[in-house]
Order: C-alpha cells, then structure tokens, then sequence
C-alpha cells in the first residue's frame, strides 16, 4: 500500500468533526508540538524533510519559513492560499471539503513555528459552502482548546479568520492574494519587497498553499526524514493529483512522488486508463498553465526512460521536450480532442483574469485569444501561427508576476507539439468547422 | 458607523450583528479588509450587489465609495445589475468542455431561452459564464449560490431546472 500523508482518513464517517479526526489521531502533532517543541525545531523538521510548495511553484517550505524576517515588536503573519483556480486543479477544495480539521491542525503548528497569533485562510469565494465548514471547524477546534487564548496552557494565542475572495484567478498569485485580504483589487505587487519582509499589512507574511500546510501534522509525528523517505530525489513526499479529462476514474488521488505517468493514467488504483474505444493524444500534467505534451513525450523522457510524476521528471527536457509538476491538475486528452479549440479556451481564461496592470499580459492575453479564435472559427491567415509564438514570447518575462507566463506557455507549447494541427485549420477552414470536426493528421496517439 | 439608519439599504439586524463580528476579526485600523466578505453579505440579502448597497457598506467601514466600487466591478462574483431569482453560474473551461460542457451549455440556453448574460422574462433565472470552478473532474458544472451541480447531463439539466421553476 503506497503512504498516505493526507488522505488516509478521508473517508472515515464523521471525519469532518472534531471528535472523529481526534479519534483518528488528529491534533496530536499540535500538542507535540506546543508542549515539546521549539518554533525553531520545527522549521528544522520541516527543511529536513524537503517538502516543496504545493501551490505550483515548487519553492521548499522549509527555506520560505526561515526567510520570514522577525523584527521586534511587528506582528508576523501566516496566510493559507485557498484560492485554488488554475484550471484542472481540484485538490484543495476536496481537501478542505472532506477533512477540515487536517488544514486547521496545519495551521496551527505552522503558525506557531512562525510566530503568528493572527493567521488567514484565504478561500474562493465560490466554495462559500467550504467557507462554512471551515468555520465550524475552527469552531470546534476553539471550543476544545486548541485555538484561542494560552491553547493548551501553552501560553500561544492563535485566532484563524477565514477569508472569501470575490472570484477572480490573479488572487491566487500570493502578493495579489495580500492586496485582496486588504480588501482592496487583486492586483499583484512589485516585488522586491517579498512578503517575507513585507507582505499583510506591510508586516512579514508567509504564504503558503493548503496541501503544502496540511503536510505538517504528519510531519510533526513522524519527524522530517520519514517524510524525506517518501518519494524521489528532491520531489519528497505524497502529493495531491486531480485528475480530470477522457480518463476512466476522474478524481483527487493521492500519491508517492514518483510513481510512473503512465501507471498513474492506467493502473486502477488511480485514473483506470483512458475511456473505453479511445487513444491518449495530449496531456498536461500541472494544471493549465504548464505546457501541454503529446502523449509520448508524456510516457516518455527523450532518452527512453519512463517519465515518472515528480518535479524533475516532468521538467525534464526543458520546455523542447518537457513540462512541469504545477498545481497536480492532470488534464487528459484523448483523440476527439481538438487542440485548437482547448488552446482558444484556455487563451479566453486568461485573458479574462489578466489584471490588466502591464500591457504585455493585458494586450498580449487579448491579441492570442483573438488569433486563437479566428483560427479555431475558420478565419486564420497564414501569419497566424507565427504571430501567435511572437506574441507569447513578448509576454514571457516581461511582467509583474508570472500570470504573463502561464498565459504564454499554453499556446506556445501547442504550437510546438500541434503544429499541423494549427496549419490544417488555416489550411481547412470549411472542413475543420463542421461540428466535431478533429484534426486527424499524423501523430502519435497512444 | 454600523447602523445607518438613513440609507436606502439596510442589513437585517442579524445582518448588522454578522457584519460587527466580521469587522472585528482584522487588526485595529485594517477594517478595510472586512470589504469582500461585506460585499458577499450585501448580495446574499439582496440578490445583488446595488449602489446604494454599495455606499452603505463604504459608510460602515468608513471607506470612500470609490474604493467600493473598484473593488466591486474588479471581482466576478458581485453581481453590478439586477439579476434572476436563481443565476445560474456555469463552467465554460477546458476540462469541463472536455467532459461535454459545451453540449450541455446549448441545451441549457435553448432549455431558458436566453442567452449568456440574460434574464428569462419570469425573472426566474439568470445565465452567467464563469472560468473553472475547482471541480473539473466532476464536470460539467454550474453553481447556483452556494450549490454546486456536478456531472451534468441534459436530463440532469432539465430536472434542476424543474426543481427550481416550481
Ligand atoms: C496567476 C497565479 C495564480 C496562482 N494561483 C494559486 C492558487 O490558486 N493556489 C496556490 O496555492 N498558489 C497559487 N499560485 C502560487 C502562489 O503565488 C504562491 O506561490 C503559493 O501560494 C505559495 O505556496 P506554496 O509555496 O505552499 O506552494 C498562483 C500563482 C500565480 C502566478
Ligand atoms: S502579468 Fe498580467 S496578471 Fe500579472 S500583474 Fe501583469 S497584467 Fe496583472
Ligand atoms: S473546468 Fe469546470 S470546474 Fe474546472
């Protein structure tokens, strides 16, 4: 049986109650750690045992907390990033959903590692129905003693706010996030500063994703080398897939970093294989910002060796042959989709969710989407297909905060693995726009 | 200044109680924080997010309406005009439309008569697109308020929609 760090528990009846997470062993990890523990040795653990953000980033957790700056007499803050919007990327919410406790004992040990009395969990404002169970949880949590005032008799005060956003991606993006809690547009700052030095309010903050908090109770009870175990290389730990698309069991697995791509597709533990009568044609792997790969890249690194789900693996290659770990949205692609299509949809997102603070992001993410749809619509010049990998890198690099980027690698990574694909719908338009109409050149279909 | 009593609009007094504990969570002086989940409160009793709603809660936390009303238009959430009893917030994203989500989106507009954007002349529903919402592997998906609906089929769709018209 592979480890279970977060889900091990998920499906025990009640598990959402206070009583019957206590009953499983849940909270240990807080009073371990406030009776025991140093907030020192445990940002010890937590770099010991290599946990990366579970955001979409990749940073350590363990190096962002000890960034965190500590001057005297400020308040320093923990804010969870519950925002989860990438497309593809469910975990979170089932997380929160299904076990709320697991998050809140999170935040407890990891505010008190940081020193934080004051902590936030920023939530979508569309899961207002998660919002509700949180707040009974932490309810809960406060009326038995682990929240509040001397929790314990530790003498550490916490107090958690649960936070809804308004609906809009870019809060996702940490600094924008921050600006949203000061109840302001959710437009992302410039950094230097970081919010390590200064972030809510202008005093030090940590942000982290909810996976990446929920991984300290365990890591609190079994100690930063067992969960360094767990894993491959640098990518340590279990980590959350949501797996959506032509795929048999659509779902949030949990799994050991680096198990196969292709066992996860089709081994029934996880996605089941793709649906019955079909082929795997595209796949991207981290949610839809990171480049989309045609499916042998997605088996397979360029020297023949198995592609496996870890960081490493998935970028292998750089962005010629490779991708990226992301937020774990696994979106599956089989034959009867149309690249084209997903790429104008996708380009349509951000567009929309662009801030619209540089011009690069803002204009760029429009002029894409328009091309995108002409081409999709039956109206592409030849140029086209030029003038949108022009656009993309004009985007790349040249922004506030990485929306840019995410809005460029869709397109410019279809381009590079669907070529023929784009070419035929300029070359097709009355063929390639009747209903259902899919590319059906040659390619690699698995 | 939490009662208001000149204003068009007005929280419920449990409202006006929600609205003190809220503004108490944040530090002294970041009131302005409370502005989001305002907002969300604001719609939940009106249906919609109105200037006159809008100004009473920038007198609440003491705010010019301004900052209101950037914050307001920014988000997708807050509904700027008048809209149905029931709107209907659907999922027009990638791994949705994978799972059929375009199909079903043409059955649900030609179901209503109306449009993206519309209001059926009932007032009874309101169409809204909206980016991804967290549940792509159980898609297709709309959201009415706080109600998610999963795995959308045509018949799935007529049966809601039977649901709530009576
Ligand atoms: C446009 C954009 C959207 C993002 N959305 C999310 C999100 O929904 N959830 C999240 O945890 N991180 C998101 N991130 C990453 C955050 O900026 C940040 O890196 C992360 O919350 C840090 O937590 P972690 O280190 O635990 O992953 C987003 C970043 C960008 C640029
Ligand atoms: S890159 Fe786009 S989303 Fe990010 S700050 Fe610039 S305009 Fe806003
Ligand atoms: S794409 Fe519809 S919920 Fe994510």
């Amino acid at each position: 049986m592979a480890t279970k760090i977060l889900t091990e528990h998920i499906n025990v009846p009640g598990i959402e109650t206070f009583d019957v997470y206590r009953k499983q062993g849940g909270y240990t990890a807080v009073e371990k750690a406030l009776k025991t523990l140093t907030p020192e040795s445990i940002v010890e653990e937590v770099k010991k045992a290599g946990v990366r953000g579970r955001g979409g980033a990749g940073f350590p957790m363990g190096m962002k907390w000890s960034f965190l700056a500590k001057p005297e007499g400020v308040p320093r803050y923990l804010v969870c990033n519950a925002d989860e919007s990438e497309p593809g990327t469910f975990k979170d919410h089932y997380l929160m959903k299904n076990i709320p406790h697991l998050l809140i004992e999170g935040m407890i040990i990891s505010s008190f590692a940081l020193g934080a009395n004051k902590s936030f969990i920023y939530v979508r404002g569309e899961l207002m129905y998660v919002i509700h169970i949180l707040e009974k949880a932490i309810a809960e949590a406060k009326a038995k003693g682990f929240l509040g005032k001397n929790i314990l008799g530790s003498g550490y005060d916490l107090e958690l706010v649960v936070q809804p956003g308004g609906g809009a991606y870019i809060c996702g993006e940490e600094t924008a996030l921050l600006e949203s809690l000061e109840g302001k547009r959710g437009n992302p700052r410039n950094k230097p500063p970081f919010p390590a030095v200064k972030g809510l309010y202008q005093s030090p903050t940590v942000v982290n994703n909810v996976e990446s908090i929920a991984t300290t109770p365990w890591i609190i009870n079994n100690g930063g080398e067992a969960y360094a175990g767990i894993g491959i290389g640098r990518s340590t730990g279990t980590k959350l897939i949501s797996a959506s698309g032509h795929i048999n069991k659509p779902g949030v697995y949990e799994i050991e970093l680096g198990v196969p791509v292709e066992d996860f597709i089709y081994a029934d533990e996880w996605c089941g294989g793709i649906r019955p009568g079909h082929k795997f044609k595209a796949l991207v792997a981290g949610g839809s910002s990171v480049p989309i790969l045609p499916a042998n890249l997605a088996l397979t690194l360029a020297n023949g060796e198995k592609r496996l789900m870890s960081y490493e693996s998935l970028s292998d290659g750089g962005f010629a042959t490779g991708t990226m770990l992301g937020s774990g949205g696994f979106i599956l692609f089989d034959e009867t989709s149309c690249i084209v299509r997903n790429t104008w949809n996708f380009s349509r997102f951000y567009h929309h969710e662009s801030c619209g603070q540089c011009s690069p992001c803002r204009e760029g993410t429009g002029w894409m989407e328009k091309v995108l749809h002409r081409i999709e619509y039956g109206h592409g010049h030849q140029q086209d297909i030029d003038l949108l990998v022009d656009v993309s890198k004009k985007i790349e690099g040249n922004t506030i905060c990485p929306l840019g980027d995410a809005a460029a690698w869709p397109v410019a990574s279809a381009i590079r693995h669907f070529r023929d694909e784009f070419q035929w719908h300029i070359d097709h338009p009355s063929e390639a726009t009747q209903p259902g109409a899919v590319y059906r050149g040659e390619m690699a279909l698995v | 200044m939490i009662t208001d009593n000149n204003s068009a609009v007005q929280f419920t007094p449990e409202r006006v109680e929600k609205a003190k504990e809220i503004i108490a969570r944040y530090p002294e002086g970041k009131q302005k924080s409370a502005l989001l989940p305002l907002l969300h409160l604001l719609q939940e009793q009106e249906g919609w997010t109105s200037p006159e709603g809008m100004d009473y809660v920038a007198r609440m936390l003491d705010i010019q309406p301004i900052e209101v009303y950037e914050v307001a238009s920014f988000y997708t959430m807050y509904h700027l005009n008048p809209v149905g009893k029931h709107v209907i917030e659907y999922c027009r994203t990638g791994p949705c439309c994978l799972m059929g989500g375009e199909e079903v989106y043409a059955h649900l507009k030609q179901r209503l008569g109306i449009d993206t954007g519309q209001t059926t002349v009932d007032g009874q529903f309101t169409l809204k697109e909206v980016e991804c919402l967290a549940a792509c592997g159980m898609g297709p998906v709309f959201q009415i308020r706080e109600k998610y609906y999963m795995h959308l089929t045509n018949e799935r769709v007529d049966e809601i929609i039977d649901e709530l018209s009576k």
